[in-house]
């Protein structure tokens, strides 16, 4: 039997279109060849050329950079500048963090305005208006502000942090690179929602009609002590979190409590006088009577509990670094 | 003697065994001191392993360097230890240059990102710098082949297009020292051929690679000295040719080894070796006709079989089923038997494939085995040159052209 092609297909697809691909794709592979011999970075398997084309060897490259591998040892071996040379690195982790935050997301960076403004009116609400906490001689919406401003983005960057290592769990075992990377990003691209949110300050400056005092020129030294402090626990909780996962549960009740501990909601004169040193161990405490007073020139100026407050946060942050140090050698292992 | 670039000795990693896969609560670690606290303070001996143990070597710049070994044998920690993702638990070592790894493909992305910014993140994530990705990112998007789909969220790529893109990126670094685990066996043939081709195009210009491969061929081609790893140490070393030939004779006459995993309880019979029938030992599983040929599995039964049934599948290289077969109704006695079966042409395309036989009676599994070696097809090659037009099937085709008669297709 013979089997005999219909002629409606024979008519569509006209001479038989098999030899037509043959013919196609010879003539695409001598250009290709071709081509691979201008241009070596697109070369295909067929093009030995690119093989045995040595470029001259890398006379200057070998003292460029130069590493030893063993054991962990040592109390404190961080490589800052290794972690300068991964700066790319940070800067793309930073910009991915903003970047996902808000994808698919109907108002997108609104949230950052949104949630720190329906926070403020439900203190300004019970604190304010029922409870009656003092606040400075200020309208209460306002001296809220300025302590939720760096509470917001201390507790954000504080749970970015403790999540990151386990986030990043497949990055960080497959390549290498300074994980200290991993909290500083974590950290640092919270500071776009602190500079959203602080345009809504802007707006209720305006609204109750309280002029910036000179001060305000200060705030990007005590933005730079809220990062601090917020890298500091970050580094302890982001390396515990990775080999105690038990950490992360234990973040919103911190959070939560360390807030009560911190004059967000009320002023730090409340607190009585003997225990005032007691109160000025959270560190959080100095950034947020600083951010009240650069801001808006009311409240306790800067003083001991300020200094303080750095002093902890020094403490923290080096005894962080050494602890993140430590880990760093295992983390790869555990995570 | 060109300078050496990598020199270790003595490196070891111990792991805790059981340690990677689960993670530690707190509780756990309170538990432990509470019921012993010596205990918790040293770990017993029989928690732990060497993952590697006692590897020394030296690499000389420009050395394209194989690495091989059974799985688990460490190949990848020495490159997690040498690329500094872990630290070795002893000994040490010096290296010089810049150095990137590609452990995976794909190391970064992020689903919600586009292809290009997924291109930024992995390659920042890869060791490249901004500019440097700046300045190479025409070439990359070209060499990946997904120009048309830059701008599109990443969730929405096929595997394979994510794949390339990954690739694309990884081809590009420019590290004194590349250390290369087995990312070559992802990917369609024809991508991986491009793949393969940029590795050489990377070795020929003056790069120390070491690379890890299950691949024989890809060995062969790349590499001039080969390490061979065995449960965590340096095994054999040495040039390419010797060193493979004793590695896939060893594979080969080898016998299945006797702490190999095997599915069932292999009490009543199992798979011992397979052979391809009139082969020398040393290249048992290397097929060069294209005429009939005879695959012998042998079989150790230990107590009779009474209606067994037999299995056979054969995958690629890519794990793609090529063909599977079975019967019902074997009658095995105690002793050795060999499976013999014939087949008129096995016409594959020439690579690497491999076999899986099964015997089950009354539906248990009595044992598989997915046979090691693999099968290397070396046959003359009957197919289009173009690797998307060639196919899976290697066959001889005559072709004339002939006057068209009357007598059909007619009036």
């Amino acid at each position: 039997m013979i089997w005999s092609r219909p002629p409606q297909a024979s008519r569509t697809i006209g001479s038989s279109d098999l030899p037509l691909v043959w013919a196609r794709a010879s003539r695409e592979k001598i250009t290709m060849t071709e081509k691979s011999e201008n241009a070596p970075q697109v070369a295909t398997v067929d093009s030995a050329s690119a093989v045995g084309a040595p470029l001259p060897a890398f006379a200057v490259p070998l003292q460029k950079s130069f590493y030893r591998i063993a054991p962990p040892q040592g109390f404190l071996d961080l490589n800052l500048r290794e972690v300068w040379n991964y700066k790319s690195l940070l800067y793309f982790l930073v910009w991915r963090d903003i970047k996902i935050r808000y994808k698919q997301t109907a108002i997108g960076a609104a949230w950052a305005i949104i949630q720190p403004f329906m926070t403020m009116v439900t203190f300004s609400l019970f604190f304010g208006k029922l409870a009656r906490i003092p606040s400075e001689g200020l309208p209460y919406p306002i001296f809220f502000y300025t302590a939720l401003l760096p509470w917001t983005y201390f507790s954000g960057a504080l749970q970015n942090a403790t999540n990151t290592i386990i986030e990043n769990q497949r990055v960080v075992t497959k390549v290498f690179f300074p994980r200290v990377i991993l909290p500083l990003s974590a950290v640092l691209s919270g500071l776009l929602d602190l500079g959203i949110s602080f345009l809504m300050f802007i707006v209720l400056m305006l609204y109750y009609r309280i002029d910036f005092a000179w001060t305000v020129l200060l705030i990007p030294g005590f933005v730079l002590l809220a990062i601090a402090t917020a890298l500091g626990v970050g580094l302890w909780l982001s390396a515990l979190n990775a080999i105690y996962r038990d950490v992360r549960y234990v973040i919103p009740f911190l959070v939560q409590i360390w807030m009560f501990a911190s004059p967000v909601a009320y002023p730090s004169s409340l607190v009585p006088e003997r225990w005032r040193w007691l109160f000025g161990l959270n560190p959080m405490t100095g950034v947020i009577e600083g951010f009240r007073w650069a801001l808006t020139g009311h409240g306790e100026p800067p003083g001991g509990l300020l200094f303080a407050s750095i002093g902890i946060v020094a403490v923290i942050f080096c005894a962080g670094l050494v602890y993140f140090q430590r880990m760093e050698t295992t983390i790869a292992d555990v995570v | 003697m060109s300078p050496i670039v990598i020199r270790a000795e003595g490196l070891g990693k111990q792991y805790r065994v059981g340690e990677r896969e689960r993670y530690l609560a707190l509780r756990d670690v309170l538990t432990r001191v509470v019921r012993s606290p010596l205990k918790f303070l040293r770990p017993a001996e029989s928690e732990l392993m060497w993952a590697i143990r006692d590897v020394s070597l030296q690499v000389e710049h420009g050395e394209v360097i194989g690495i091989i070994g059974r799985n688990g044998s460490g190949k990848t920690t020495l490159l997690k230890i040498l690329s500094r993702i872990t630290r070795p638990t002893t000994g040490s070592a010096e290296v010089y240059g810049s150095v990137r790894t590609l452990l995976e493909v794909g190391t970064g992305f992020h689903p919600e990102l586009t292809g290009r910014e997924n291109m930024y993140l992995s390659g920042a994530i890869l060791g490249m710098s901004r500019r440097e990705i700046e300045r190479k990112f025409d070439t990359i998007v070209a060499f990946s082949g997904v120009e048309r789909f830059i701008d599109t969220p990443l969730k929405h790529y096929s595997t394979g297009m994510q794949m390339r893109l990954a690739f694309a990126v990884a081809a590009h670094l420019e590290p004194d020292i590349l250390l290369v685990d087995e990312v070559l066996a992802v990917g369609d043939l024809e991508f991986q051929k491009k793949c393969l081709g940029k590795m050489e195009e990377v070795s020929g210009s003056g790069r120390t690679i070491l690379f890890v491969s299950h691949q024989m061929n890809q060995i062969r081609r790349l590499c001039k000295r080969v390490l061979w790893l065995d449960g965590g140490e340096i095994y054999r070393s040495g040039p390419t040719a010797a060193i493979l030939g004793e590695y896939e004779a060893a594979l080969s006459s080898g016998r299945r080894k006797e702490n190999q995993r095997s599915t069932g309880t292999p009490t009543k019979a199992r798979f011992v070796r397979w052979q391809i029938d009139g082969t020398e030992s040393g290249s048992s599983n290397f097929l060069t006709t294209m005429g009939a040929v005879t695959i012998r599995f042998q079989v150790e039964v230990l107590a009779p079989i009474q209606n067994g049934n037999h299995g056979i599948v054969l995958y690629n290289g890519e794990r793609q089923l090529m063909w599977g077969w079975a019967t019902d109704g074997v009658v095995l006695e105690v002793g050795t038997h060999e499976f013999c079966h014939t087949f008129p042409t096995l016409p594959l395309r020439p690579g690497p494939y491999s076999w899986l036989v099964s015997l089950r009676e009354h539906g248990d599994v009595v044992d598989q085995w997915d046979c090691t070696p693999e099968m290397i097809i070396e046959t003359e090659v009957h197919q289009h040159p173009r690797d998307e037009w060639s196919g899976v099937l290697n066959m001889p085709c005559q072709f004339k052209v002939c006057r068209s008669q009357e007598s059909y297709g007619g009036k």
